[in-house]
């Protein structure tokens, strides 16, 4: 075989890879990429199908968070800049920068009730961070008092 | 005077890039061997002038200079030492005056040691390093300045943030950024052949050892960062397929195909246009790796407060360097020549295999982690998490330590089908069984840690083929390196689906007294005890493990740093032969209960041991090479 045409068989070999991969990739996204939901999101656009993951984000509401009796499960209520909240249902341990009036995104599942059961809350490295859907809704850090 | 100092060296250390970049530029056009032998004096003097650059600002950190603006934002003087040193980079213009330090260190070197290469070539390798410092020093000196000085002086600086106080931030950073940016230097090399016409073996010989190089400190880098994540997030997972690991993971694919093309270039003249490419396509990874850490534009667990407007500036530079080596390419690569010719079945033909199969990953990984950013333009929020990308990633990563099993059996330009099935008839006879074993002893298995742990072994006894019949005294160090990387690639997937198949957790709220069952140990809560830390309160839990007749004392921590102020837990971590024992404690309930989270992961540390194995083939690797080197130079001077 001469090498230009074994180098052509390979380009076009790459280029049938490269190609076949992102566009199965792509056609699995719409499956498994999940879409973010704010509470008002929810109001607007309805509520995602129950088998379907998705991640919420919002502030955690002053004095929503209720710790149930077996002692690693919570509840507690997301908000934002309109009048709408999501309860979330979670079990396990907390991450160390979640606390009242404060930014979260969790990953999980809606109930059919329009409760959210998350199987994890993100966890953050900074305090100041504050993920860019939260912040693209105009979510900001609140000042606290202390 | 030190911070003063500081900015006049990176000044400095920016007119001389652009010196260099002029001298080499006007060296190359009129030939003149004075201009070109100035090039590279000037190239180790920008490497000094920054490397003393960034003494100086690791100096004001350890003085807790809080004049300095980006000190008192972001140490404080109570903290340990080594926090204080390590926070030089534990910040975004600390770590960008770090980026730019280890791109001209690496220019600085390439300029000392780099004897092969031609001279010219060599020449336009400076110019194009230079011209990536210059982007990346207009964008500290206007957009990042380390040394600005602040005023009124404040009484005491706000602190480092407490995650970030751990010796990992000593190791990591350094080591990740100097694979992710010593991979500039295969960059500049593909620019500067391009520029000279000069892509043959001899360039590929000479450009290995420096991918090599970066290469081994990505290895160490990402090994680190995700131990590190690991035990530091206290949520037990090693990799979470976050954009920020994303972006160290592309460069090191892009570099760990362009590692095996540039062997096929040195040893048989192949693939010469993709190794170019290849070199170009890592570095260019390394900076949309930059520009998504910096610029936060994407929603990470490792991510940090940032100003959005830097993420521009960088987004430019970045659009312009790729923009312009890909021009450069598509103007010079009729002028590459084809290699020379090889047969389906041969060592070329595999190494083809890796290169497209780390290529397909690599761009699968790339759209996986910028899909988020195309949606959002068109106004839909989405994350793509790891069941997608082990989904698509994960078969296709089999198939490729598959290949990289039998690659090296094969003889290069061609091979006999028949020779090979008897070399491979061992390890796919022991693929067979252990997909038999797993079969009958775990059913449940999900499909990949199954076929994860099926062929593992496989693989194993398969790298360690190219010793066998070798007197192992006058084995070449280089093929040592092979197959102590390719064990460390079996010895890490081993760990990865035992860990992935076999963890169990418990999650529970227990009272002192209370024993709790976590995978084979009997845990029994002890108590609660308050501690106090430099610059930190703590409760600290005190737990004992028993599995058979041995007891291991474990103390995870509830940590309350005080600048700033910041909860972060510490787990506790037993490693045993066989796997970690991992405990996180976390909040008390009204009854007096504790929350304790409680890991038992299976071979967990083989994840890492593989990684340190696989950095240290490279190690083996580069000393075999420039040993060889060394031995074969008096040799060329004779003839």
């Amino acid at each position: 075989m001469k090498a230009k045409n074994q180098r052509l068989i390979l380009l076009l070999l790459a280029l049938g890879a490269v190609l076949g991969a992102v566009i199965l990739g792509m056609s699995a996204m719409r499956d498994q990429a999940s879409f973010f939901y704010a509470p008002g999101d929810v109001a607007t656009k309805g509520r995602p199908a129950p088998d379907r993951a998705v991640r919420i984000g919002g502030m955690v509401k002053q004095g929503s968070i209720n710790r149930h009796g077996d002692g690693v499960t919570i509840d507690f209520l997301v908000g934002d800049q309109t009048p709408h909240t999501i309860r979330v249902f979670y079990t396990g341990l907390t991450p160390d920068l979640f606390r009242e009036n404060s930014g979260v995104i969790a990953e999980g599942r809606f109930r059919a009730d329009g409760a959210f059961v998350a199987s994890e809350i993100l966890a953050k490295h900074d305090e100041n961070y504050m993920p860019p859907e939260l912040t693209r809704r105009g979510i900001h850090k609140t000042e606290s008092l202390e | 005077m030190i911070a003063e100092a500081g900015l006049a060296l990176l000044w400095i250390a920016a007119a001389l890039s652009l010196l260099q970049l002029i001298l080499a530029w006007a060296g190359l056009r009129s030939g003149g061997e004075a201009l070109l032998k100035l090039v590279r004096p000037v190239a180790v003097g920008q490497g000094l002038a920054v490397g003393l650059a960034f003494t100086a600002l690791i100096w004001l950190f350890l003085r807790t200079d809080l004049s300095v603006q980006l000190v008192a934002a972001n140490s404080h003087s109570m903290k340990p030492w080594l926090y204080k040193f390590a926070g030089a980079w534990g910040n975004h213009e600390g770590s960008m005056l770090l980026w730019v330090t280890v791109l001209a260190v690496a220019g600085g070197a390439v300029a000392l040691f780099e004897r092969r290469l031609r001279q010219d070539t060599l020449t336009a390798t400076l110019a194009a390093q230079a011209a990536i410092g210059l982007g990346f020093y207009a964008f500290l000196l206007f957009a990042s300045n380390p040394f600005t000085r602040l005023s009124p002086v404040p009484i005491e600086g706000n602190g480092l943030n407490p995650l970030l106080q751990d010796p990992g931030l000593a190791f990591h950073p350094p080591t990740l950024y100097f694979g992710y940016v010593g991979i500039s230097i295969a960059f500049s090399f593909a620019v500067g052949a391009l520029v000279t016409r000069d892509v043959g073996p001899a360039f590929a010989r000479a450009m290995r050892p420096w991918v090599l190089i970066a290469w081994i400190f990505l290895t160490l880098g990402i090994t680190a960062g995700s131990y590190w994540a690991y035990y530091e997030l206290g949520w037990g997972g090693w990799w979470f397929w976050d954009p920020v690991e994303n972006a160290s993971l592309m460069p090191w694919l892009a570099a760990t195909a362009l590692l095996h093309s540039v062997t096929v270039l040195a040893t048989r003249a192949g693939l010469r246009a993709w190794t170019i490419m290849l070199a170009v396509v890592a570095f260019s990874m390394s900076m949309i790796g930059t520009f998504l850490v910096r610029s936060g534009i994407l929603t990470s667990v490792h991510a940090f407060a940032v100003d959005p407007l830097r993420g521009s500036f960088i987004l430019a530079l970045l659009g312009f360097y790729i923009g312009g080596a890909l021009l450069l390419f598509a103007l010079r690569v009729r002028h590459v020549k084809e290699g020379a010719t090889f047969e389906l079945v041969s060592r070329e033909a595999a190494l083809v295999a890796n290169n497209l199969l780390l290529s397909v990953i690599l761009a699968l990984v790339f759209i996986g982690t910028l899909y988020p950013l195309v949606t959002q333009a068109f106004g839909h929020e989405i994350s793509v998490g790891p069941p997608w990308f082990n989904g698509v990633a994960g078969p296709i990563a089999l198939v490729l330590v598959a290949i990289m099993a039998i690659g090296p059996m094969l003889r290069w330009r061609g091979d006999r089908l028949g020779a090979l099935a008897g070399r491979i008839a061992v390890p796919a006879l022991l693929v067979a069984v252990a997909l038999l074993a797993v079969a009958v002893f775990v059913p449940a298995i999900r499909l990949l840690p199954a076929l994860g742990l099926a062929i593992a072994p496989a693989i194993a006894v398969a790298s360690l083929a190219p010793l066998w019949g070798r007197n192992l005294r006058r084995t070449p160090l280089f093929i040592w390196g092979m197959v102590i990387a390719h064990l460390g690639i079996a010895v890490s997937l081993a760990g990865m689906a035992a860990e992935s198949a076999f963890t169990t957790e418990t999650l529970v709220a227990a009272r002192p007294g209370q024993t709790v069952r976590a995978g084979p140990f009997s845990v029994r809560f002890q108590g609660i005890a308050p501690l106090a830390g430099p610059n930190w309160t703590a409760i600290e839990a005190s737990l004992e493990a028993r599995r058979g007749g041995t007891a291991y004392a474990l103390r995870p921590q509830a940590r309350l740093f005080s600048s700033p102020p910041t909860p972060t837990s510490e787990a506790a971590i037993q490693t045993v032969w066989d796997g970690q024992l991992y405990v996180a404690i976390g909040e008390a309930d009204a009854q007096g209960r504790w929350q304790l989270r409680l890991w038992w992961k299976p071979l967990v540390t083989w994840i890492w041991l593989g990684g340190a194995m696989i950095a240290l083939g490279g190690l083996l690797a580069l000393i075999g090479r420039v040993r060889r080197e060394r031995r074969a130079r008096p040799e060329e001077a004779l003839a």
